[in-house]
């Protein structure tokens, strides 16, 4: 056990999706040629006049409601000022003191305990443009594509105390906004990004330590993995006698360490001040709850649903309902008629360990949830045996066909007639005097050879339970 | 007021990435005061039932609906900048 307690507080952004920017009307797309979406007011070409989304503003007010913040009735834009060649106007349109939400929490997961975070603020802002540095050293690239893009900041209280909370804070955070549908957020695509401040202070302390700020973690995992190491550096300096400086530190995925950026002293001096350009915002009590009623069933809601109404356990209802597309396609699913508990087993157990293997993303996944339930009812009506089934499952997977269509063409469907399953048992164990006497001297394994047998035989097509009782009878009588 | 001292100059410049010789320094000092105290003249108005305000106009809630507008084309959008390399505006090696 260390003797220091870990204090951690996330940056998550995330763009939002809108058709267009936040303050022009080149489009939002990603992948487009550089600098194909830019216009002058994008590109801060002097006396533009930029004028807010309304969606974007709505975007921000529901995800804020959806992470249970209050809204600000009076609410502004500012600008954030710092030179860097990927912002053209040299600030960034941001909210200082007046963020669209704030005193908001969600409630996290790990080790079976539950475990309120608070938000302290959700803002608007633009995004910045895209840099690419030459390899030869001297010149960099700036694509604008990105710039003016909405976003919104979400920033956590420092309350997460291990690397683990903070992950499980992100997988929640993501999921409740990837159900309120304003975000695509996608990590390895940049719509959804995070940065860490992480201290470490002795048990009992009530001050917090000098924190570090992590950047370029890309992915949960490397979240993670970085707050680890970081977490484990600052134990290494303080027991050595030193001290933590405040500093901006990259995650090097590469070689799993973090390491110091360049420091900015000076550049935390942004002079935030109102823009003038965009005028004031007020947001209305009817205005708020007509925001509010577009708000989907979320996570927590869905998780409490499983449960109560479909007997599925915490645990379960919690891996199906951290992804919308699962959840979505259990919904559908379980509306055939197919018995839920099944449905869950075959997407938490086989459909993950399929993507998995197959390094597949849920999108690529051809089976549809009709054919699904259809699947589970064969399995039911003993048309095909569960381990059958999967083979049918991976045939959906990667072809979406119907699985009545897959049993019939591959000639799948279970052999229950017992009279012909009879004659493949005596068959196998007349072929294997040897098998026999080892079960007559008290060896079961010999049982499971005749099961493998009979398989084999079927390929793999027999009635399991039907084998069993069968090769039970035909040993007894020898 | 306070009036502000060379040192705040400076930080301010190294800011806005001005490099300041020794006598434009103490100019910008001495300029920047009497600007500050020129300012400082509002002061004197009472200014105790007035709302304070972040904007100059009364306007509120100017907003556009989330529609697409036609870009630029790409040789507009690059024809001020003072380099460019594939589509790209070309600067200085920036490192962070």
């Amino acid at each position: 056990m260390s003797k220091y307690e870990t204090v951690i507080g996330l940056e998550v952004h995330a763009e939002l999706s809108t058709n267009s920017k936040i303050f022009c009307g080149c489009p939002t797309e990603f992948g487009a040629p550089p600098n194909t979406h830019t216009c002058p007011i994008c590109l801060g070409h002097p006396g533009v006049l930029p004028v807010t989304n309304k969606q974007a503003v709505e975007f921000a007010m529901k995800a804020a409601l959806a992470l249970n913040c209050e809204i600000s009735r009076e609410t502004k834009f500012d600008r954030k000022n710092y030179f860097y060649p990927d912002s053209p106007k040299a600030y960034q349109i941001s909210q200082f003191d007046q963020p669209i939400g704030y005193n908001g929490w969600i409630d996290i997961e790990v080790n079976g305990e539950t475990k309120r975070i608070g938000i302290t603020r959700l803002h608007l802002e633009e995004d910045a443009g895209k840099l690419t540095h030459s390899d030869f050293g001297g010149e960099s690239l700036v694509d604008f594509n990105r710039v003016g893009v909405p976003l919104v900041e979400i920033v956590s209280e420092p309350d997460i105390r291990t690397p683990e909370e903070a992950r499980a804070y992100l997988e929640k955070l993501k999921a409740i906004i990837q159900y309120t549908e304003v975000s695509d957020v996608r990590m390895e695509q940049g719509s959804l990004r995070c940065d860490a401040n992480v201290s470490i202070r002795p048990y009992g302390q009530e001050e917090f330590g000098t924190k570090a700020e992590l950047k370029n973690m890309n992915s949960f995992r490397n979240v993670q993995a970085g707050l680890e190491y970081e977490v484990k550096r600052q134990a290494e300096v303080l027991d050595s006698g030193g001290k933590v400086v405040q500093e901006t530190r990259r995650w090097d995925e590469a070689n799993r360490k973090t390491l110091s950026m360049r420091s900015k002293e000076e550049a935390h001096d942004y002079r935030y001040f109102p823009d003038p350009d965009l005028v004031r915002m007020q947001i209305s009590e009817e205005w708020i709850e007509a925001v509010r009623a577009t708000i989907p069933e979320l996570p927590d809601a869905r998780k409490a649903r499983y449960v109560n109404e479909f007997g599925l356990s915490q645990a379960d209802a919690e891996v199906l309902t951290i992804s919308k597309e699962t959840a979505d396609f259990f919904d559908e699913t379980v509306k055939t008629g197919a018995d839920p508990k099944a449905v869950a087993n075959w997407l938490m157990v086989d459909l993950l360990a399929h993507l998995n293997a197959n390094d597949m993303e849920f999108a690529e996944v051809k089976m549809t949830p009709h054919g699904l339930g259809e699947m589970i009812k064969l399995i039911a009506d003993g048309t095909i045996s569960s381990k059958i089934a999967k083979t049918v499952f991976k045939e959906m997977i990667e072809t979406g066909k119907e699985p009545k269509q897959i049993v019939e063409e591959k000639g799948l469907v279970q052999i229950s007639d017992e009279g012909a399953l009879r004659q493949i048992v005596v068959d196998a164990v007349n072929s294997n005097p040897q098998a026999v006497a080892d079960y007559k001297a008290g060896n079961q394994k010999a049982a499971a050879f005749f099961v493998g047998q009979v398989m084999k035989q079927t390929k793999g097509k027999a009635n399991p339970p039907m084998v069993n009782k069968l090769i039970a009878e035909v040993l007894k009588d020898m | 007021m306070s009036a502000i001292t060379r040192k705040e100059v400076e930080h301010v410049a190294n800011l806005a990435r001005l490099q300041l010789t020794e006598e434009e320094a103490e100019r910008y000092t001495k300029d920047l005061n009497a600007i500050l105290d020129f300012a400082a003249k509002l002061n004197e108005l009472d200014t105790s039932s007035v709302q304070p305000t972040s904007h100059a106009t009364d306007v509120k809630n100017v907003m556009r609906e989330d529609v697409n507008r036609p870009s630029l084309p790409i040789a507009e959008v690059l024809k001020n900048a003072p380099d460019h390399e594939d589509g790209q505006f070309k600067v200085p090696a920036v490192f962070e």
